[in-house]
Order: C-alpha cells, then structure tokens, then sequence
C-alpha cells in the first residue's frame, strides 16, 4: 500500500501546482480570451481538487457554476467586448493612451497595492495562528441534529436548515446581480435565429437530458449529493444552450411570467422565514416535523429560480423589453 | 491480479497514449483543423479506452451504463463543437496548412 498512497500524494501534489500554476497564468495573461480559457482550466482542476477532498457537493457546484456557466458568461462578455472596441476605433485609442499612461504610474501603484495587501496577509496569518490547533468542527453537531433536519444528507440539511439564511443571501446576491445588468438597458436580440443544423441536433439531445439530470440533482439532494445550486445550475445551462442555439423566450412568457419565476426562490424564503417567525420560531428554523417539505418546496422554487437567472444573465439583458426600443 | 486487472491496466494504458498523442498532437500541429484531428482521436478512442478499462472494475452494470453515457455524451458533444469550431474558422477565411 505504499506505492499506493505515495501515488495519491503525487496526484495531490500536482493538482495543488497545476492550480497555483493555472491561477497565476491566468491573472497575468495579457490576453483576455487566453485568461478566460485558463480560469475555465483552473475551475476543472479545482473540481478535482474538492473530489480528492471528499466534497463531492461542492465539487459538483464549482464545475456547474464555476467552470461551465462562469466561462460561458465571461466568454460571452468577451465577444461583446471585442465587438464593442471595433465599433469604436475612437474608444479603443483613447484606451490605448490610457493604457499607456497607466505604464508610466505602474510601479508606483504597485508599491500601493502591496501596503493592503501586506495588511491583509499579517491579519489573515494571524487568525490562522489564533485558531486551536485541534478543532472538532462542527460536523458532530450537524451528525447529531440530522434527524430533525428532514433531510439525510449532511450537506444539504446545513444549507436549506441549519443555515438557510445563507442560502436566501445566496440567492438574493444572484437576483441583485441580474438587476444590476438590467439596469444597465443593453439591447438585447430577440430574434430567434437559424441555427447550425449540428448545434440545433445537439441542442434537441441534450435539452432532455440536462431538463432529467436537473430533476435527478434536486431529489436526489435530500439524501445524496445534489441540491438546488447544483441542480439549478444544470437548468441554467440548458437555457444556455437554448440561447446559444437561437431559442428566445415568447414574448408572451418574458414579461410577468419570467419576473415571477426569477424572484420566486426568495419570494418563498422570505415567506417562509416570516411564517417561522409568526410561528414563535427562529427566522427559518422548520419545525422537525414539516421540515422535509419545506425544504422540498424551498428547493423546487430556489432550483427554478436559480435556473431562470442563470440563464437571463447569460442572455444579458431584458428580453421583454427590446419591442419597445 | 486477476484477468481482467490486467486487461483494465492494458486498456487503461492505451487510453492514456492516445491522451497523449492527442495533447501532442494539439501543441505541435500547424493549424486549428489538425489540431482539432488531433484532439478527437483523443477524445473518442482515448476515452472510450478508458471506460472500458475502468468498467471492467465497475461493480455493478449501473456504474458501467453511467461510464457508458458519459462516453456517448462527450462523443456527441466532442464531435459537434469540432464541427462548428472548424466550420467558424473556414468561415472567418483561417487558411488551411498546406506544406
């Protein structure tokens, strides 16, 4: 067994360089598009970095959302940056002037960077030299209050129980984001487009499949990894594809309908949340005997939310507003 | 080592050369539609090497239709991004290599 683990100590010990390696390529590469395609590489190896650390839920979110949808919508902000600087030679000039009287001030503001930073490294090594040496964590606490959690997976009785107020944020900050980009008014194309014949097929296989792994994730959740981020993340990347594809949503959908379905996660925290409070509880805190359905409702309408706002911020902009332009 | 330890190794290790070459492949060859032949064969024969070495450890036929589907879904997805990857690039006017 010796070979064996020296193998699994080499294994580990090239993920941890390839990581190092692929962020520190990634910040300096002068190419943006370089960069993007490094940062999707980093979030692939960083999947098999949680798999080797046994967190195969957080492993499944950080390839969902991390590496697939992040890439995606950085990719897409790409192109439409490139097509912002060749419309606007002007603009891409004055940036080159920019560009290069941020040269001559670099060292200075490097010199300024440094003091936050070297602030932040003597904070942060402090604490870590605060901490016990031996914490017992709090997986105990969790393993033993998992019978009124409703659910039997460890990770998601945290998430949607014991902390949910996390996961409201969570879904809040998302929200926040997509008004955020609908607030800056870009015109959106809702034509639908003609796709190419082999991205249409794809598209056509691969919607079902992603609709039934999204399912599959959300039930699966309650005892097994999986749950609402994963889950809704799989949605959203089937309504990438859509989009990639030339689908847009009807007009006669994009208006109350989509809006009901973007805040319906928080809506129905929120909701619940106040219930619990009315009821002489904590803020959230189920009581044991509901708590598997509230947490199953709570998860069918985060998933569709989380869906639903993934896929709007890919397509960037209102879609029920670029009649009236 | 049993029979089929063997041949997983055998077939693993045939996978893996074919990762290999393809990675070559993808960093020596001259432009995007060799590089792009390069890369299938290490997708399609590669991988699909390697699922059968590593179906022949799984444990039960469920784990082998999982591998299984995961093969045909980068199958499909592997073929139809090369196409529309090589079909941009003759779009946009990319030469192709001529020696």
């Amino acid at each position: 067994m010796e070979a064996l683990s020296l193998l699994q100590w080499l294994i580990d010990g090239l993920i941890g360089i390839g990581l190092l390696w692929l962020a520190w390529r990634a910040l300096f590469c002068p190419e943006l598009f370089k960069a993007i395609v490094l940062f999707i590489a980093f979030g692939l190896l960083m999947t098999l970095a949680w798999v080797r650390l046994k967190a195969p839920d957080v492993a499944l979110a950080e390839v969902a959302i991390g590496a697939g949808l992040t890439g995606a919508l950085l990719l897409s902000s790409w192109a439409k940056l490139r097509g912002f600087d060749a419309n606007k030679g002007m603009g891409a000039r004055e940036k080159n002037s920019e560009q290069a009287e941020q040269k001559t001030k670099r060292p200075f503001f490097h010199g300024l960077y440094a003091i936050p930073l070297l602030l932040m490294a003597v904070g942060l090594g402090y604490g870590v030299l605060q901490l016990t040496p031996y914490a017992t964590g709090l997986s105990a606490v969790v393993a033993e209050n998992l019978d009124a959690s409703g659910v039997s997976n460890p990770v998601t009785a945290v998430l949607l129980n014991f902390r949910a107020y996390d996961t409201l944020l969570e879904i809040a900050v998302l929200l926040l984001a997509l008004i955020g980009i609908w607030s800056l008014g870009i015109r959106p194309s809702v034509r639908e487009a003609t796709p190419d014949p082999v991205l249409d097929l794809l598209t056509r296989f691969l919607t079902p499949l992603l609709l039934l792994v999204s399912a599959y994730l959300l039930w699966v959740g309650a005892h097994a990894p999986g749950g609402a981020f994963q889950a809704g993340s799989v949605l959203g990347a089937a309504g990438v594809l859509l989009i990639l594809a030339g689908w847009r949503l009807p007009l006669s959908l994009a208006g109350l309908p989509l809006r009901i379905t973007l805040v319906a996660g928080v809506s129905t925290f929120i909701v619940v949340a106040v219930l619990t409070m009315l009821g002489g509880a904590q803020l959230l805190a189920f009581p044991p005997s509901q708590a598997s359905l509230i947490i199953f409702v709570l998860e069918i309408t985060a998933t569709l939310s989380i869906a639903a706002i993934l896929a709007a911020l890919f397509l960037g902009s209102r879609p029920d507003h670029s009649e009236k332009i | 080592m049993t029979l089929s330890d063997y041949l997983s190794v055998l077939f693993l290790l045939a996978g893996a050369l074919f990762f290999l070459a393809g990675t070559v492949g993808l960093l020596r060859f001259p432009d995007v539609y060799t590089r792009l032949h390069a890369l299938t064969k290490a997708d399609n024969v590669g991988l699909g090497l390697i699922v059968i070495g590593l179906a022949m450890q799984a444990e039960s036929f469920a784990s082998v239709g999982k591998l299984l589907l995961i093969w045909l879904l980068v199958l499909l997805a592997g073929s139809s991004i090369s196409h529309l990857i090589a079909k941009k690039a003759l779009q946009k006017g990319v030469r192709m290599w001529r020696r």
